[in-house]
């Protein structure tokens, strides 16, 4: 019977109750979003870390991968200590540089990679195969576009350039052997990968076994914190991150982005709070002279109120698949335009869904509809009857 | 038993026990800064299947008696008692259970819900006692015959005509067997010929055992009742039985 009235009152003003449900579900929507915003960088950074199974990164003393030009002197003698280590089960040592490729219109400068391939753990094979011999190098699509260059051609590659003598050194003709997809690297960003003592031989002495980085994989059952320490101590001149410290590092450099989805979020459930609450008095204040023919014909207090409740989660509950669905479009359209932010690998995603945050911040939705409706309804169900009943023959 | 399920009266009103008892009973209230004596110390007493009409100009306290004597208001001082229970300081929850067990209400404006049908406007009082499935459909059923509108309990308020949504209403007051019909105005807004069924309705009603309590402007009314108390002024200006 609550439920029939509850259905009845609803459909009695279709058009407000459409309305009421698309506001929910718009602010579910963005609830969705922010959460997702809120949660997803960091979840998605910390996969795309592990994508490739390194739990440990090597980087200059002082700095974050790549964040910096500066290198670790030494490297092989590292990578041997480390690959030496029972519990470490690979070790891929990168050099980052630069390499400007000669085209008819001029030279293009990308981002280079110095890798072993056999170990390499910087990007997935679309084509071809991996560079393994000296002068070989694999391109990703928006650098074999740039360059007009397909799989299989050769190209002619400097490692540096002297603005003083205003020309080229290192010189050296590569062949294309592969196509790839770089796992950190932002979107169009033009990028090639070629054996580690290539790209050193290319940058001459200074680079002489230098390392910008290293991967470092354990085996199973290793204790990553315990090794990371090890590692630490084993290397002073390098500063050893693992997935947590690297996730931390991201947080508190996207701390804004939280702050604001969290801000939003919030904004969001007000906005359906107030939403339902404003529909829920002006449906109560409707209906006071029936809500008081009920109470005095017997009808238990509470009873009124959990029908009127049963309206407004009637109507969180109709939004909030519509809002799921709005919030997960919306996400897929933000993420594409944000995937293209400088400097931010093309792989992390902004918006993540994850389940279990999903459905937190969606039921929280429903308990703040359900709950918004609770004090209009106790509030009319609590008014003199007999003064109630006065005013509405009178009115 | 009569089909309505009330409680007959086995024996003449006058010799039953008293089913109301009203003591100096004394309502105040404020309309802006204005002290209001709506009642000003009234007593009577209604013995079991009496039929009693309270009459009086407007604003003599004929409707705030009515909503006394209904739990739905508490009276500034004196006492009413029905049934053997002191019902002017119940608690909410309380209250709210005698009125649903004890009392069966018209209103003038029928008050139906206009979402339910007729079956369900009847239904409601049983289905909150705890009525439930084919014995509450059966009981709505059989109380929608007895006001001969068994062919309409599909139909929602909005399609019953003024005498039929009163006859609907006066079904569902009689739901859960009260010990106690409170009728305010109930002909006020039908026209003549509707109100002469409504005051034959009331009549079976009496006759099958019901104590009813009618508050009315409507002689004919009045003249149906066993009984007539004249108020005016918050006071009970003469009592007298009819018939």
């Amino acid at each position: 019977m609550i439920l029939s009235l509850a259905a009845a009152s609803l459909l009695r003003h279709r058009a407000r109750t459409m309305l009421a449900i698309l506001g929910v579900a718009v602010s579910a929507a963005m609830l969705l979003d922010m959460v997702m915003l809120a949660t997803g960088m960091r979840e998605s950074f910390g996969s795309l870390l592990l994508s490739q199974g390194f739990q440990l990164r090597l980087a200059p003393k002082g700095t974050l991968p790549f964040d910096t030009e500066a290198t670790i002197a030494g490297a092989d003698s590292i990578v041997a200590i480390l690959r030496a280590r029972p519990e470490v089960e690979r070790v891929s040592p990168v050099l980052g540089g630069q390499l400007h490729i000669m085209t008819a219109r001029g030279a293009v400068t990308t981002a280079a990679l110095g890798i072993e391939p056999a170990v390499q753990g910087d990007y997935e094979l679309v084509a071809g195969r991996h560079p393994t011999g000296a002068d070989e190098l694999v391109a990703n699509d928006a650098l074999l576009a740039a360059i007009g260059r397909r799989v299989g051609d050769t190209i002619t590659a400097a490692a540096d350039y002297d603005p003083q003598l205003r020309a080229m050194a290192g010189t050296r003709a590569l062949r294309i052997v592969g196509r790839v997809r770089f796992i950190y690297f932002a979107a169009e960003q033009r990028g090639a990968a070629l054996p580690l003592g290539t790209l050193r031989s290319m940058k001459g002495r200074d680079a002489d076994r230098r390392m910008s980085l290293a991967m470092v994989r354990l085996r199973d059952g290793a204790d990553v914190e315990r090794t990371r320490a090890l590692v630490e101590h084993l290397v002073p001149r390098a500063h050893v991150i693992s997935i947590a410290e690297a996730i931390q590092q991201v947080d508190e450099r996207l701390s804004y982005f939280r702050q604001l989805a969290v801000i939003l979020g919030a904004v969001s459930l007000v906005v359906a709070f107030l939403l339902v609450t404003t529909l829920v008095t002006v449906s109560v204040n409707e209906r006071i002279g029936e809500i008081a023919v009920m109470r005095a014909i017997g009808v238990r207090r509470w009873r009124v109120v959990a029908q009127i409740a049963a309206e407004a989660a009637a109507m969180v509950l109709v939004a909030m698949p519509l809002g799921l669905m709005l919030g997960l479009v919306t996400a897929r359209y933000l993420d594409s335009i944000l995937a293209r932010f400088p400097g931010l690998p093309e792989r992390v995603d902004f918006f993540l869904f994850q389940p279990r945050a999903a459905w937190t911040a969606l039921g929280l939705l429903a308990v703040s509809g359900v709950l918004s409706a609770v004090y209009p309804s106790w509030r009319s169900a609590s008014l003199p009857i007999a003064a109630t009943l006065r005013r509405e023959a009178v009115g | 038993m009569s089909a309505v399920g009330a409680r007959a009266a086995t024996e003449s009103p006058a010799a039953s026990r008293p089913l109301v008892q009203v003591h100096d009973l004394v309502r105040e209230y404020r309309m802006g800064k204005d002290p209001v004596h709506a009642l000003r110390g009234v007593s009577f007493d209604v013995r079991e299947g009496e039929y009693v009409a309270i009459v009086g100009p407007s604003g003599c306290g004929k409707s705030t008696l009515l909503n006394l004597l209904g739990v739905i208001d508490r009276p500034t001082a004196g006492s009413v008692t029905i049934d053997g229970e002191r019902v002017d300081r119940l608690p909410d929850a309380r209250a709210t259970e005698f009125r649903l067990r004890a009392i069966g209400f018209v209103f003038q404006r029928f008050y139906l819900m206009p979402a339910l049908t007729a079956r369900e406007n009847v239904e409601l009082p049983m289905a909150e006692a705890g009525l439930r499935g084919r014995a509450r459909r059966d009981r709505a059923l059989l109380l929608l015959d007895y006001v001969g509108l068994r062919a309409r309990e599909r139909h929602r308020p909005s399609q019953l005509s003024g005498g039929e949504q009163q006859r609907v209403a006066i079904a569902r007051a009689l739901a859960n067997e009260p010990r106690l019909v409170l009728a305010d105005e109930p002909t006020g807004e039908l026209d003549a010929g509707t109100g002469t069924e409504m005051i034959e309705l009331f009549g079976r009603l009496n006759a099958d055992g019901t104590t009813i309590i009618v508050v009315t402007h409507d002689e004919e009314l009045a003249r149906a009742a066993k009984r007539v108390i004249h108020m005016r002024d918050g006071r009970i200006l003469r009592d007298e039985r009819v018939r």
